[in-house]
């Protein structure tokens, strides 16, 4: 893999990145979000674990606006996500000002989600010419750069259907980071992968972490958290059960819900 | 390296070409032969009708059937455009989430899909009789002056192809992977944009092929468009054999334009479909005009010693 210098510069804030507190999230009458509250620093991986339907993957939807918080509040970098408030009162915010928002924040999908029609290197240009303004040539060549950092080099002109589940990914985690993101989320990246090219996609993340980047990830690649990950949450139907630094977490469980999940999955 | 644990078994019976006696298939022989002769029938008949086939030929160039393709191809096309279009606003009202919106778009579809053509091609022609003045505050005449043969049509046509369209578009569009709206608005791409950028581009390949159906469609359906005096195929055929006299051999004069026009409209449609199928297979099979000039290389390359003696 080349490294080819940081493609962003991390924050140097103090003030949490993520802040949620006691976030409520309901789909009719199922209610997945049961009071969330946590807090991501800056520069700090944060690993979501727990089992399905647990709502680990629907906090990850919330804090980019992809569903609507029921309750609570869930702020990035300072700002609601969704709203702004005045006074007491809160304003929905129009959906150009959520795309604004979602701009700095990168999300990458289980399922890849990359564009089929378009080549690994159109993906990456796509976001940055679209939202951003940005020229042709310049975000081809920062394409071309991530497309390096990733390690695939030489399969910009590549359609995602002539690629690897790992090498989607990849792309499109390269694909995340052309828009300059603050924060990345990941949705449990490597769940659809053969197991043979999970390490490829886990590598890029962890040279990521180490240059500095944020990032919020759902995973059940307990070896990936514990060697990367800054702080750890078990989330078990809707509420956060346990937390604090991964080695901890997965060596010394507390609660006798994770020790149960744990003891199945390690 | 691990070791080879066993050889593979040396076959025992040598490796050679099977030459065996093929199972006979009687009853294709039979099948092939019968329709072979309902063919020949059906051809005897109509070389012995009473239908002056010599004729046929001389009135294929004949200006005025001429002016008849002309008008059916023009307004066929500007007829399929109007319903695209249409049919696209429809699709995304019928999907929207205002109820208004997706109750007029449903509404519209129910009414045009619901009523004959013909009756609309009438109803727009004869629309003075509801709005005797058109006036649109810049533009003020009489509706009778509007209303010509080839506005009727247009209307008629299109908004009647509206309604398919924005169901074949509908389709298309609910076809594309929700991760899809998905990954780009996690990128801060604005839903028109998604629209117009991921989705509609997918879209396409299932909107494609019912839409080429389509055009084969209205390039027929608009010989209804005689009914309003617009001047298309139909029309031009039937004002010919009233001067000629020759009232079928003017409909196959017709029929055998159709079949060029819908012919060479099937072709365009197998290019396009081949453009929005990008990136959705590892490879494409080669275009007709691809093995043609693959096979005048071969041929080519065969014919070269012979030249060279």
């Amino acid at each position: 893999m080349t490294r080819l210098g940081k493609d962003f510069a991390p924050s140097t804030s103090d003030r949490p990145m993520v802040r949620a507190e006691g976030v409520h999230k309901s789909f009719g009458l199922a209610h997945v979000l049961k009071g969330i509250d946590l807090e991501v620093n800056p520069r700090e991986v944060f690993c979501l674990i727990g089992p399905s339907g647990s709502g680990k993957s629907t906090f990850l939807r919330c804090i980019n606006h992809l569903e609507k918080i029921s309750a609570g509040r869930l702020s990035v970098d300072g700002s609601l996500v969704g709203y702004r408030q005045s006074g007491d009162k809160l304003y929905e915010l129009k959906e150009k000002e959520v795309a604004a928002q979602r701009r700095d924040i990168g999300m990458v999908f289980q399922r890849f989600n990359l564009f089929p029609h378009m080549t690994a290197l159109e993906n990456i240009m796509e976001a940055p010419i679209q939202v951003k303004r940005e020229s042709k040539a310049a975000s081809r060549e920062r394409a071309q750069r991530l497309m390096d950092r990733v390690g695939l080099g030489d399969k910009t002109s590549h359609y995602p259907a002539q690629l690897s589940g790992g090498q989607q990914q990849r792309v499109a985690i390269a694909r995340a980071l052309a828009m300059e993101p603050k924060l990345m989320l990941f949705d449990e990246p490597t769940s659809a992968l053969d197991p043979e090219l999970v390490g490829e996609v886990l590598d890029v993340m962890r040279d990521l972490a180490e240059d500095g980047m944020t990032m919020i990830v759902v995973t059940h690649e307990m070896g990936f958290a514990r060697e990367v990950g800054d702080s750890l949450v078990f989330m078990d139907d809707g509420v956060v059960v346990e937390s604090g630094h991964p080695r901890e977490v997965l060596t010394n469980p507390q609660h006798e819900r994770t020790q149960s999940f744990l003891s199945k999955v390690l | 390296m691990t070791d080879i644990v066993d050889k593979a078994p040396t076959p025992s019976v040598p490796p050679e070409q099977i030459k065996a006696i093929p199972v006979r298939h009687y009853g294709r022989w039979v099948a092939g032969a019968a329709v072979i002769a309902i063919l020949v029938l059906i051809g005897v008949a109509f070389s012995n009708a009473k239908i002056n086939y010599n004729i046929i030929p001389d009135y294929l160039t004949d200006d005025l059937i001429l002016s008849g393709v002309w008008h059916t191809l023009y307004i066929s096309v500007l007829a399929m455009l109007l319903g695209l279009v249409l049919g696209v606003i429809l699709a995304v009202m019928r999907m929207s989430s205002n109820p208004v919106t997706s109750t007029v778009s449903w509404v519209y579809i129910w009414f045009f899909r619901g009523t004959p053509v013909l009756v609309q091609l009438l109803l727009w022609y004869n629309i003075a009789l509801v709005f005797p003045v058109l006036n649109l505050g810049f533009y003020k005449d009489e509706m009778n002056q509007v209303m010509t043969p080839f506005l009727a049509a247009l209307l008629g046509l299109g908004l009647n192809e509206a309604a398919y369209m924005s169901e074949i578009v509908r389709a298309g569009i609910q076809s594309v992977d929700e991760g899809q709206t998905e990954a780009s608005h996690a990128l801060g791409m604005t839903q028109s944009k998604t629209l117009r950028r991921v989705i509609l581009p997918q879209a396409m390949r299932v909107i494609v092929p019912p839409t080429g159906n389509e055009y084969i469609n209205m390039l027929k359906t608009s010989s209804l468009a005689y009914v309003v005096q617009f001047n298309e195929l139909i029309k031009r055929a039937t004002d010919v054999s009233s001067t000629s006299l020759a009232v079928v051999e003017m409909y196959f004069v017709a029929s055998i334009w159709y079949l060029i026009l819908t012919s060479v409209f099937s072709v365009g449609q197998y290019y396009l479909e081949r453009r929005y199928a990008r990136g959705s297979s590892h490879s494409l099979p080669p275009t007709p005009l691809q093995r043609l000039r693959k096979n005048v290389r071969l041929f080519a390359s065969f014919r070269r010693p012979e030249v060279a003696r």
